[in-house]
């Protein structure tokens, strides 16, 4: 659904404004064409998958008539539920613990009165390092530990890149804090404490849930970490190593129904988080 | 929030001390295992060794990596050919829309890689979309075999990190000096050679940034070359992910994943020079 709907947004938008006068709509007309065929390439295929979901037949090659049959059909699959929970309950943990690392450590960065490129190293590393190479290390790392695998490690490896990309997006809220409200705070008598609760809090709130639903977000569509740190056996499978298993055999009906359900959860968590960023801006 | 020394250090601790044990430590042992035999039975056999480094560089294996970083600059070049006119029609959009046109060009980004990589199977795959498409305007022959071929590697990987290329140099073209066309207009040059001598330049880092990080991604990725090249394409992600789970060689699958990690560190220097360089360049044209 949602990459129908982005798609309409996206195609119908631009026409509306501007097109009254010529002169600025032939000026804007190469860009126009440009954008149609990015987002046309960007999101067809999306849309293409979400269609066929609604696809009576199940089939790619010709249109049967709308059904919601594949839908029924997920919700009598007991391997994906379970896949399902099991991605929500990681989520769920990765995304707490996340939140308050990653939240704590960017008021620590921020707050400090000389950069440290380590630190900046550090904190930066998770969002480029390959994922294959920090999956492979993580394996590594559990096996040595003998640690018995499965959503608990998960959980701790999840962590890790959800940090680095809460602690990014609470500092950029933090760049643009006014910190002559906090010494006001001090000056008129509050505690350091108090006037964390009371001020920088409150002020940084939407940067944090916007960061919170990010880690979410990430934490619910990784795949490769999770596949490497799940441990054997099929009770820690999560909903990506389900639908990897079964792609990896080509396309079965079932999967274009979960694909447009996990798209629609993500799409509405990053438009959430998008939208709490932009409020706090202005 | 008072600011004494201590206290930033105090918050960021428990982060650090995350990724500290669960990042670097790890990251230091696999790499560590490099240098160690692989036992008989397939475990770490602790003997010094350089023998998987001289692996690395074994012709059959130099070849896969030479393979997927071929791979991997075209996925690259291709990306930012398309990107590059994206971000420059969003950064010429009116200003109040430019934030949605952004957000809904990296929306896919953020969700699913495996399904966005699922899509192109529906619609590459012999009974696909792509393929009705060109029955349908008259071909009669056999349908392609569009799927499983190094072209839809490299289609998967593109749509998949487009979105990034995008954002990267629409940042850098966001924050260039419209002042800067201007004077270029003002002094007599047209709209081509301002672009290619000032715009372009200009924005250079943001194309370097852009690039180096779909390179880094590309070539160690397993996912993609796995779906969409159905395993006839090995590239390093894939020999690594198969050292660690079915040849159980985890001493080489470590020196692989070393190279992986050098390469990255050694494009994102390169690109941190070069752009410092851009940059220190551009303040001193404007000056």
């Amino acid at each position: 659904m949602s990459g129908q709907t982005t798609m309409g947004a996206m195609t119908a938008a631009p026409p509306a404004a501007g097109a009254t006068v010529p002169g600025v709509f032939r000026r804007r007309l190469p860009g126009r064409i440009v954008l149609l065929l990015v987002f046309g390439f960007l999101y067809l295929p999306i849309a293409v998958l979400v269609l066929l979901s609604f696809n009576d037949s199940g089939l790619p090659t010709s249109w049967s008539g709308f059904s919601t049959r594949w839908y029924v059909a997920l919700a009598g699959n007991g391997d994906i539920l379970r896949a399902a929970w099991n991605t929500l309950v990681v989520a769920v943990f990765a995304t707490l613990i996340s939140t308050v690392l990653g939240t704590l450590l960017a008021l620590g960065m921020e707050t400090r009165r000389r950069k440290s490129n380590g630190l900046e190293a550090l904190a930066f590393a998770p969002m480029v390092i390959p994922d294959i190479v920090l999956a492979v290390a993580l394996l590594s790392f559990f096996s040595r530990l003998n640690l018995t695998m499965g959503l608990h490690t998960i959980v701790i490896s999840h962590v890790v890149f959800d940090l680095a990309f809460v602690c990014s997006v609470v500092r950029a809220r933090l760049k643009n804090f006014d910190y002559s409200i906090v010494e006001a705070s001090r000056d008129l008598g509050a505690s350091g404490w108090t006037t964390f609760w009371r001020i920088t809090f409150p002020v940084l709130l939407p940067a944090i849930v916007a960061g919170a639903l990010l880690a979410f977000t990430l934490s619910v569509d990784e795949f490769i970490i999770a596949f490497f740190t799940a441990g054997a056996g099929r009770s820690s499978i999560t909903l990506p190593m389900q639908i990897y298993s079964m792609i990896r055999f080509g396309i079965t009906p079932e999967v274009n129904a979960l694909a447009t359900i996990v798209m629609g959860v993500s799409a509405t968590a990053l438009m959430i988080s998008q939208w709490l960023n932009k409020e706090q801006v202005r | 929030m008072s600011f004494n020394a201590t206290r930033p250090n105090l918050l960021a601790a428990p982060g650090v001390a995350w990724l500290m044990a669960f990042m670097v430590v790890p990251c230091l042992l696999v790499l560590s295992y490099a240098f160690f035999q692989r036992g008989v039975w397939g475990g770490i056999d602790y003997t010094f060794t350089l023998e998987n480094f001289a692996r690395v560089a074994d012709p059959l294996y130099a070849r896969i990596f030479l393979n997927s970083a071929r791979i991997a600059l075209t996925t690259t070049v291709i990306a930012i050919l398309i990107a590059y006119p994206a971000a420059y029609a969003i950064s010429r959009a009116p200003r109040l829309r430019q934030p949605i046109l952004l957000f809904f060009a990296v929306l896919p980004f953020w969700s699913n890689y495996l399904i966005r990589t699922y899509a192109w199977i529906v619609l590459l795959n012999r009974e696909g979309l792509v393929n009705n498409l060109i029955r349908s305007l008259g071909y009669t022959g056999e349908p392609l075999s569009l799927l499983y071929t190094e072209g839809a590697v490299i289609t998967g990987l593109v749509y998949n990190y487009l979105p990034f290329v995008i954002l990267a140099i629409y940042s850098t073209l966001s924050r260039l000096n419209p002042e800067l066309m201007e004077a270029s207009r003002d002094l007599g040059a047209g709209p081509v050679r301002t672009f290619w001598r000032v715009t372009l330049p200009l924005t250079l880092p943001g194309v370097a940034a852009g690039g180096v990080f779909v390179f880094v991604l590309s070539i160690g990725n397993f996912v993609t070359p796995a779906l969409l090249g159905g395993g006839r394409f090995q590239m390093v992600g894939n020999l690594v992910y198969d050292q660690f789970l079915t040849a159980n060689d985890w001493p080489f699958g470590a020196a692989l994943g070393m190279a992986l990690i050098a390469t990255m560190i050694v494009l994102l220097f390169a690109q941190a020079r070069a752009t410092a360089h851009a940059s220190g360049e551009g303040r001193g044209e404007a000056a």
